[in-house]
């Protein structure tokens, strides 16, 4: 293109020729006709926006790991597979809320060959209505998993719809140089645990951080007050819908919790977990019952400051060995396009090499694949990953081990009220019921 | 919204002579090239098709699904319709169906009468063009421009029971966002920061078109400052005391960005859009019953709708 010669060449070269030369009325049908495009393009997207998976590359993955440190460990995982494969992954990176929300839609329309999802009741809720595909026969090739890894990658039907690769346990968490400077002792029995709460209540502490303002974070006391006293069978009954909340054993949970609250820091409601766990490193407080992403909370010299025990034991018969461990993992999408890669990627995934990348990267949860070389893992991982090794049972958490709606919609205003009025569990339970009525109809 | 400019357009042509009127209007219609009538056609067609491609169907499709118990899984044609349930189930067995009617209604009447008339009389005063008036226009305005969650985020700093601005710098331990008796009027505060804003400014733009001459012809005849703007300047503003009436009732009925960013509207700030939010969008997927709340949100918002309508076409007919 040559220079412009004048000033007004210049400048009538600005205006591209689409524009120049038009009047007013032809730009008033062309904006309607771009007006009527435009609306059933809108249309046209609402139907397949969800559909990213191209032709060009050889499998494609959804993910909800949009934080930079889990997306950059799947970036190196990915790489570990295209390197051992020659497949290369094409990864559909979602902000992992917005992803959770719209998994349903997703998974109705075009979704990626392989997605990230949790273990737990949704898993099995997607295997039942034919949304995931078995791959079983991935499983047949796996190892280094225990058999309670298995039992939470197994749908309703006895197969496999699920390869866990990562988990983080739920425990009581508490600084060493507190506890060691009032010479407090780690209690095993719910009254040794009551006692040492009133115990730090007298040495100006308080002594269980708590907040509950996302909603989801109490889950996490109730599940381990219901696991303590009434079993991980009975658990799982009741978040199936399949125990009624009135029930005796369910008051007692509340019972027990509102005989604890007065331990609990008060005006929870207002106060998220960040700052709850910032209490805890700031000495404030005494322990803390959270999953291991408490750490986060804590500088990198303090990390071994940090240090945690399984809820105690509150009925001998039932013990003190279950416990929520929820798990991250991989499914494979119904009717995925390239069949065999996405096959080949589980098993990578569920692979050792897979959980050796993850391990050396990821200092903030534990790998699955007992295969997977463990000496880089921190004193508290350690422990982590032999607490959960020890555990006859692994629960998912309240709001993976039922449906979505009952947790979200049911179950986090219940909760609340009850933190609010711990004295009215009668009209709290009765109330839980009812509305689980209305949702568990099928 | 104004009738004003009507009048003049009704000045501007010459009524047409009452013997040869219907001549006269068959005339005008050959005006109008083909061109034109294509322009128009579409001009017509296509926001009707999008006001109901995207307003009217939609909101048909909810008064439908409210009858039904889907969960946005599965064919459309395995809907099972089950009545009013759903309906029966929200006044029943929904713990935070109340309050949340109870906040809807609250909100209004704070917005309408703390906050409107406060942007109101900021507007006037800022009309009195003080020293640095553009300073003050511009802080005020500023909360209406901030992105949400900035806002979410700054007021989380004020508000923090541990952390927070106002806790710590008066000693208190009030949990603000936590106790529910709290809550609902820190955010109102909160709400009422980005309305008085909203407020003044359209207010102030009205101030300005004020004929001065009008306020000059008050002062010669000797009313005070505040009797001038009640008896003159304020009848003359008629169409936008109206939109003013009219953004504070839309501002509180679809209330929610404050409420969801603060904690998903839940434990003492439920709204009847945040439940339909929490139950429709999201993992939850109670599509019916959602949109039986959905649906009990667009039968108030119709009765506000209709007084304003209502209201609107009398003055015209005047």
């Amino acid at each position: 293109m040559s220079r412009p010669q004048t000033q007004a060449e210049y400048l009538a070269r600005l205006v591209p020729p689409s524009v120049a030369g038009i009047n007013r009325r032809s730009l008033l049908a062309a904006a309607a006709g771009t007006g009527a495009l435009l609306g059933t393009g809108l249309l046209a997207g609402c139907g397949d926006d969800s559909g990213s998976g191209g032709s060009s590359t050889d499998v494609s993955l959804g993910s909800n790991q949009s934080d930079p440190k889990p997306k950059e460990v799947l970036v190196k995982v990915t790489d570990g597979f295209k390197t051992s494969s020659g497949v290369q992954v094409a990864v559909n990176t979602v902000d992992h809320n917005t992803f959770q929300e719209n998994i349903n839609n997703y998974l109705q329309g075009k979704p990626d060959d392989v997605f990230t999802w949790f273990a737990g009741y949704r898993m099995r809720f997607f295997a039942q209505k034919g949304l995931a595909s078995d791959i079983s026969d991935v499983w047949g090739k796996l190892s280094g998993f225990s058999d309670a890894f298995k039992k939470a990658s197994t749908g309703d039907d006895g197969k496999q719809y699920f390869v866990p690769a990562t988990y983080y346990p739920w425990a009581v968490f508490y600084r060493k140089s507190v506890w060691q400077q009032h010479g407090y002792q780690v209690p095993t029995t719910l009254d040794q645990f009551t006692a040492l709460g009133a115990q730090m209540k007298r040495d100006g502490l308080i002594p269980i951080a708590f907040a509950d303002k996302d909603g989801w974070p109490a889950m996490g006391t109730f599940d381990i007050l219901n696991l303590r006293i009434n079993g991980y069978q009975f658990h799982i009954d009741l978040m199936a819908g399949k125990e009624a909340w009135t029930s005796d054993k369910v008051k007692k949970v509340f019972d027990t919790w509102a005989g604890l609250l007065p331990l609990h820091q008060p005006d929870s409601l207002g106060r998220t977990w960040q700052e709850a766990a910032q209490s805890l490193q700031q000495k404030k407080s005494g322990m803390y019952l959270l999953g291991l992403f408490v750490g986060q909370q804590f500088s990198n010299d303090e990390q071994d400051d940090l240090d945690f025990f399984t809820f105690p034991e509150i009925d001998p018969a039932i013990g003190a060995k279950a416990l929520d461990a929820p798990i991250d993992g991989y499914m494979m999408a119904r009717k995925p396009k390239n069949e065999d890669n996405a096959r080949k990627l589980l098993e990578y995934f569920g692979g050792k090499a897979a959980a050796d990348i993850n391990l050396k990267n990821d200092p903030a949860v534990l790998v699955a694949n007992s295969g997977a070389d463990v000496g880089g893992y921190t004193a508290l991982q350690k422990k982590a990953a032999e607490l959960v090794g020890s555990a006859t049972e692994i629960a998912q958490f309240l709001d993976r081990d039922t449906r979505p709606d009952f947790a979200s919609t049911v179950m986090i205003p219940a909760i609340q009220q009850f933190i609010k009025n711990p004295k009215d569990i009668d009209g709290l339970t009765s109330s839980i019921e009812n509305q689980k009525k209305s949702i568990f109809t099928d | 919204m104004s009738d004003l400019p009507l009048i003049q357009a009704d000045r501007a042509v010459p009524p047409p002579a009452t013997t040869t009127s219907t001549g006269g209007r068959r005339r005008r219609l050959r005006l109008l090239s083909r061109t034109d009538r294509v322009v128009i056609t579409l001009m017509v067609l296509v926001p009707l098709l999008l006001v109901t491609g995207f307003v009217w169907l939609p909101a048909a499709a909810t008064v439908l699904l409210s009858g039904t118990n889907w969960d946005g899984i599965g064919p459309l044609n395995e809907i099972e319709f089950v009545g009013a349930r759903n309906y029966s189930d929200v006044v029943n067995i929904y713990p935070p169906f109340v309050p949340a009617i109870q906040n809807n209604l609250l909100w209004l009447a704070t917005l309408f009468v703390v906050a409107t008339p406060f942007g109101m009389f900021l507007a006037v005063l800022l009309d009195k063009e003080l020293r640095g008036s553009r300073f003050y226009q511009t802080a005020l305005y500023l909360p209406v421009v901030l992105s949400l969650a900035l806002i979410g985020f700054v007021w989380q700093l004020l508000y923090s029971r541990d952390q927070g601005l106002i806790n710590a710098a008066f000693g208190s331990s009030i949990d603000w966002y936590g106790d529910s008796n709290v809550n609902i009027w820190a955010v109102m505060v909160a709400s009422g920061w980005r309305h008085v804003g909203y407020i003044m400014l359209l207010y102030l733009a009205g101030l300005k078109g004020v004929d001065p001459s009008l306020r000059e012809a008050a002062a010669v005849d000797g009313a005070s400052e505040s009797r001038t703007f009640f008896r003159v300047v304020f009848p003359v503003l008629r169409p936008i005391n109206i939109i003013v009436l009219v953004v504070t009732v839309i501002e509180s009925l679809r209330a929610f960005d404050l409420v969801w960013v603060v904690n998903k509207g839940r434990n003492g700030l439920e709204l009847i859009s945040a439940l339909v939010t929490q139950n429709v969008v999201g993992e939850a997927s109670r599509i019916g019953f959602g949109s039986a709340l959905a649906t009990i949100m667009l039968v108030v918002s119709l009765v506000f709708i209709t007084i304003y309508l209502a209201t609107v076409m009398r003055e015209n007919r005047e």
